[in-house]
């Protein structure tokens, strides 16, 4: 059996998505700056789809600007922010401990230029404090930027909440909403939202598609210069069969929220009770402020690594925080942000199902992974440590 | 290109002498669970020869084929033999690791060395221990532990 349990590492190109973008690499192949009516055609649908992802937002068309994916977003209405902020010698960001990379490494940069970077504790359940961030806030503060959704552990922010305090104190809020869109009902007038991040392939449009919402009172700098692209904000012979694709997607998703989210939140939930009978096995990340098809747990005394590489030869694909896979030899820094011991945070396996998870793919997922923790808790020196009393357990 | 080599995975989901040693002559264990790798190796030694040897891993599939691979290489051989055992003899045996598992198969072979040490200890017979000092995660300033 093939299980995909990795869709919040990405998604599959659905039909809608493949049937929207196909006819901009064969037919419709015009440059949409060229004159001719051939191009122009194709200069309508970029208007179109810029059009749809407004309307799944409840942004304004102007608002949107598509760019290569979320990394690129982020970067962009984080040194925007930033450049806008020195203008007026406010130099001060705040941001999680739990960021994707995307946003740390951007603001690490920053702060190699002279900024001052506040990154908020997400506590033990991996959600923002409203009061921290009130605590926070200062006078010289040019931008808020916090995640819709984590990537890892899956907990949702109190966005609406975070953006009337930004709001109330003058100051731009961005959302990095990459694992949230599509899968969650945003509307960022509502939610009080200036800039927000997505990426189309989080909700099965390519890869190497994304789009920047940025409100239009709020100025906005080039990443890449050249010509006058996307209103003069990114320039780069527009991927006219990705917006197209990821214009369907998210208009797709968006319609299809209230009808999946059930069902994947059930199939989520048996996951969360089926594994939790593991002893020693803990949720990662509060239990109701999630997105749907996100589950984290850590099983002590086993590595994520070794995990992954049994459940890859029983067909299902997953993803851990553990140090073997994040290519240093510390585990996740979001793992570690909730305050789980390295220990701990080295034996997590995370495994995010979407609207194409069936039920017999659950039944094989909590059937093999307690299998797998077992056989590999055998030949622990650590679990056998644990299980003799040598050491306590952890959780 | 896979992770790892065939004979890597042949030794992590089949590992060879994987478990405990109840009366085991020499018990060596390096590493560190907070940096992800912690090996325990057993040795039943006879007449200077280990006649058995198993071992407990904890980490990722690196590290378990390595102790796999390694306890094999010391099986029956003498143990100044055994203490010649080198990571890259290892690494050789496993048609090569990833460059940043080659630390998985450097604890291979601290552990090896660890249990003949125990050995030693245990037995009161001398050895230089200088040159047998264990080198593994409690030296390594990678990760901070």
């Amino acid at each position: 059996m093939f299980v995909y349990a990795d869709n919040a590492a990405t998604t599959s190109v659905s039909k809608t998505a493949l049937d929207a973008m196909l006819p901009f690499l064969t037919e419709y192949y015009g440059n949409p700056s060229s004159l001719y009516s051939f191009a122009q055609q194709v200069t309508e649908k970029v208007a179109e789809a810029r059009e749809t992802v407004a309307r799944c937002l409840g942004a304004q068309p102007r608002e949107i600007y598509f760019t290569s994916g979320g990394s690129e977003s982020d970067n962009q209405a984080i040194m925007s922010a930033a450049r806008v902020g020195a203008r007026k010698n406010k130099k001060h960001i705040i941001s999680t401990k739990f960021e994707h990379h995307a946003v740390l490494h951007t603001l690490k940069r920053l702060e190699k230029e002279g900024y001052e970077v506040t990154l908020l504790d997400v506590h033990e359940d991996g959600v923002v404090r409203l009061e921290d961030l009130e605590a926070a806030l200062r006078e010289d503060t040019c931008l808020v930027t916090i995640m819709f959704a984590n990537n890892e552990i899956g907990t949702v922010q109190p966005i609406k909440e975070i953006g009337a305090l930004c709001r109330a104190k003058g100051v731009p809020f961005h959302t990095d909403a990459v694992q949230a869109v599509g899968h969650m009902h945003i509307d960022v007038e509502e939610m009080n939202i200036d800039m927000l991040s997505l990426s189309g392939h989080k909700f099965h449009a390519p890869k190497g598609i994304g789009a920047l919402y940025v409100r239009k009172n709020i100025p906005l700098f080039n990443l890449i210069e050249g010509g006058g692209q996307e209103r003069g904000k990114r320039a780069g012979t527009e991927n006219v069969a990705g917006m197209a694709a990821l214009a369907a997607a998210l208009k797709e998703s968006c319609e299809n929220i209230d009808i999946v989210t059930p069902r994947i939140t059930a199939m989520r939930d048996r996951i969360i009770a089926e594994l939790s009978k593991i002893p020693h096995s803990r949720l990662n990340g509060h239990r109701e402020k999630r997105v749907p098809g996100t589950v984290n747990m850590c099983f002590e005394g086993i590595e994520g690594e070794a995990l992954l590489l049994l459940l890859d030869r029983k067909g299902i694909c997953a993803s851990s925080g553990s140090a073997c896979t994040s290519g240093s030899l510390d585990p996740s820094h979001v793992l570690l942000s909730i305050g789980l011991p390295h220990e701990v945070a080295h034996g997590s396996l995370r495994l995010s199902i979407g609207e194409y998870t069936t039920e017999e793919e659950i039944d094989h997922i909590v059937k093999v992974v307690p299998q797998v923790v077992e056989y590999l808790r055998n030949m622990s020196p650590v679990w056998d440590e644990l299980e003799r009393g040598v050491k306590p357990h952890l959780i | 290109m896979a992770l790892y080599s065939e004979k890597v995975m042949d030794h992590f989901e089949n590992p060879r002498n994987v478990g405990k040693l109840a009366d085991a002559d020499g018990v060596g264990e390096v590493g560190n669970a907070k940096c992800g790798d912690i090996m325990r190796i057993y040795i039943k030694v006879e007449d200077g020869i280990i006649v058995d040897t198993k071992f407990n891993t904890f980490g990722c599939g690196s590290a378990i084929a390595t102790s796999s691979m390694a306890t094999e290489m010391i099986k029956g051989k003498p143990l100044e033999e055994a203490l010649k055992l080198s990571n890259q003899a290892v690494v050789e045996a496993l048609d090569g690791l990833p460059v940043q598992k080659i630390h998985c198969s450097v604890l291979a072979e601290q552990a090896v060395r660890a249990a003949i040490v125990d050995y030693y200890e245990k037995n009161g017979i001398e050895y230089d221990k200088e040159k047998l000092a264990i080198h593994d995660c409690h030296d390594c300033e990678s990760c901070g532990h």
